[in-house]
């Protein structure tokens, strides 16, 4: 499903270059639960965005779900993130004037999916995680792990072939990390593709295999 | 944005509500710059209005015209000279001048500031007396109260007839008292009085005219011993021609006809209501150019300001940016999203003006008239181009104030946006 080979990424500050990726190679299959795990300045987040085709990378290969990624304009970025991504993040990322099904339903607006159809769809989704009956209620009525399973509905709303979740579990305490966390392997447990990026090694051993990043390289469980 | 549908204006109503207060602000500045191009432009055309109602129902295609001093030597005669009009020349005129539809020849005695020159038993008044033909009512146009105006007849048969004003009417007689068919003395000459009429002019102007006395030009001249001469002429000139056009046809005949140098233009004093005209359409329209330009400028500010306000909200709205496009949203809906939201804040503020400017001018309008007041200004209103010229503006206006927001939309990434 994913398949990197030697990827490269650096950043330029000022007058000084940041090799921040030194050549990654790894893949990931389909129906897989993959954790990437590294250290601050490990160069994991650079690869979410790489993987998530949020960033262009410098040099090597990137194929995802079959398909080469290079050279994307924004527009073909953005196509491509609605077909076949679906993203969870740290800080959730809810629209805060938009309502929990507004939220979900938002990856099917950009899809142009007609409303009603967006409506049943949303409401599905919001059961399918447990929170039907917050359907009409903000974000800011919402503990986190809520939020975090409406982020979990909004990724999943656009039939994406992989969820990218970035550190999922990060704002939430212990109890919600592992509802979330059951959650993300009962989707898994369905056939969704998953890449969860964490620090946190109870959360890397919930998964099937864990990806270590180390100074810009993979240190360990790249393939297979 | 696909606008028959109802989630994008949702959507734009939940941006906007989210901080009502600052929308209101925001879009106030606009609001109030389409309302001051309605208030100033209306006001100008109220004042134009105003101006030209005082100049009276005097017809747009009268002039006059006089004989000054001869300025050049001509077939023999010095400069210098001064020289009559006569009845011949009025006569030359309507037979050779083909741009006029009429010639008037007026004489007067007394008027502004003269003595007291007409009597009514023990009543005295100071009255500008003319000598004038019928024609002349169709270039200076008054309203009869009482009786008749001058007809030919009274011009024929040199009849002691009187047409009086209101005014002098109110100096000469009691209230009560007919005024019809009774006598007055003007410098010693007993008239009849044939009719009453009152002015169309407004305010002082008004006063003044109907403090007048016609009688026939032609008892007129006998009775005052003019002989033939004519004091000035009143000109009524065909609709089809210019009043230019037909000045200089009328000048080429009479210097012509009087031996007065073809160059000499300073032999004739003239003056057209058409000139005059021009001259306060030309004066009024820059009025109201510079009251568009001015409210424009208001409303430029107010663009500004929503711009302003819009390049905040994105700087806020980073991440629920960013948010949209890690959600697949293209560049190109991005854009059109915040340029149709800066575009509908505009229009929505800009009508909310517009609507309020054309009620203030309608209640004004309303107020003035039900005050029957005779001012200078009357009527402001404005033209349906004026309200879409300025629509255009301000959507123009609106439309470029969303190109700044729009490109730092597209700025944002959104990979910096949902670190956060």
């Amino acid at each position: 499903m994913i398949d990197l080979r030697g990827i490269t990424k650096s950043y330029s500050t000022g007058s000084q270059t940041l090799q921040v990726l030194k050549g990654v190679d790894l893949a990931v299959g389909s129906g897989e639960l993959v954790a990437i795990m590294g250290s601050s300045g490990s160069g994991k987040s650079t690869l979410l965005n790489i993987l998530g085709l949020l960033d262009a990378y410098d040099g090597g290969t990137y194929k995802l779900d079959g398909k080469l990624v290079a050279n994307l304009s924004e527009r073909r970025a953005a196509e491509m993130r609605r077909e076949l991504l679906g993203f969870v993040f740290q800080s959730f990322n809810l629209i805060n004037f938009k309502t929990a099904a507004e939220n979900v339903a938002l990856p099917l607006y950009y899809q142009k999916v007609p409303r009603k159809e967006r409506t049943v769809r949303s409401h599905a989704l919001l059961e399918r995680v447990g929170l039907l009956d917050w359907a009409d209620h903000l974000p800011s009525q919402m503990s986190g792990g809520q939020k975090q399973r409406v982020a979990i509905a909004r990724a999943l709303a656009a039939n994406p072939r992989v969820i990218l979740a970035d550190e999922p579990t990060g704002a939430l305490d212990s109890k919600t990390s592992e509802d979330v966390m059951s959650l993300l392997k009962e989707l898994n447990g369905e056939g969704m593709t998953m890449v969860v990026v964490t620090h946190e090694s109870d959360i890397a051993a919930a998964c099937q295999r864990t990806i270590r990043l180390r100074d810009g390289v993979v240190e360990s469980g790249g393939y297979v | 944005m696909r606008w028959w549908e109802r989630d994008p204006w949702l959507e734009l109503a939940q941006v906007y509500l989210r901080n009502p207060f600052r929308t209101f602000l925001s879009s106030l500045g606009v609001g109030w710059g389409l309302f001051m191009i309605l208030i100033t432009v209306g006001a100008s055309n109220g004042l134009e209005e105003g101006v030209k109602s005082d100049m009276g129902n005097r017809v747009k295609n009268s002039a006059f015209l006089w004989t000054q001093r001869t300025t050049m030597p001509y077939k023999g005669y010095p400069k210098g000279r001064y020289f009559n009009l006569n009845t011949a020349d009025v006569t030359f005129l309507e037979e050779n001048a083909t741009s006029l539809e009429a010639v008037a020849p007026r004489n007067q005695l007394g008027g502004w500031r003269g003595g007291n020159n007409v009597t009514h038993g023990l009543k005295t008044a100071a009255c500008g007396v003319y000598g004038d033909v019928p024609v002349y009512k169709d270039i200076d146009p008054i309203v009869m109260t009482e009786g008749r105006y001058i007809n030919q007849r009274d011009l024929d048969e040199r009849r002691k007839v009187a047409v009086i004003g209101k005014r002098a009417r109110q100096l000469l007689f009691d209230r009560d008292e007919e005024a019809v068919g009774s006598h007055i003395q003007i410098q010693g000459v007993t008239f009849t009085v044939a009719g009453v009429y009152r002015s169309q002019q407004t305010g002082e102007d008004a006063e003044e005219s109907e403090n007048n006395i016609f009688t026939p030009y032609t008892t007129f001249n006998h009775a005052f011993h003019m002989g033939d001469e004519v004091g000035w002429l009143s000109l009524l000139i065909r609709e089809d021609v210019h009043g230019d056009t037909a000045m200089a046809e009328v000048l080429r005949l009479l210097k012509a006809q009087k031996s007065i140098h073809p160059d000499d233009d300073r032999a004739f004093g003239n003056w057209s209501m058409a000139e005059m005209h021009e001259e306060m359409s030309t004066v009024f329209g820059a009025f109201r150019w510079v009251s568009f330009v001015f409210g424009g400028l208001a409303l430029f500010a107010g663009v500004i300001g929503i711009m302003n306000i819009m390049l905040i909200t994105i700087k806020e709205r980073t991440q629920e940016l960013g948010v949209r496009r890690a959600l697949g949203a293209t560049p190109a809906v991005i854009v059109i999203q915040i340029m149709v939201e800066t575009l509908t804040l505009t229009v929505f503020a800009g009508l909310i003006g517009g609507v309020l400017g054309v009620f203030a001018l309608e209640a004004l309008d309303t107020y003035l008239a039900a005050s029957e007041s005779n001012g200078i200004f009357r009527h402001p209103h404005v033209t349906l181009d004026v309200l879409v010229t300025a629509l255009t503006t301000m959507t123009l206006l609106g439309a470029f104030a969303g190109i700044l927001p729009a490109l730092r939309a597209l700025r944002v990434q959104p990979v910096e946006a949902l670190r956060s």
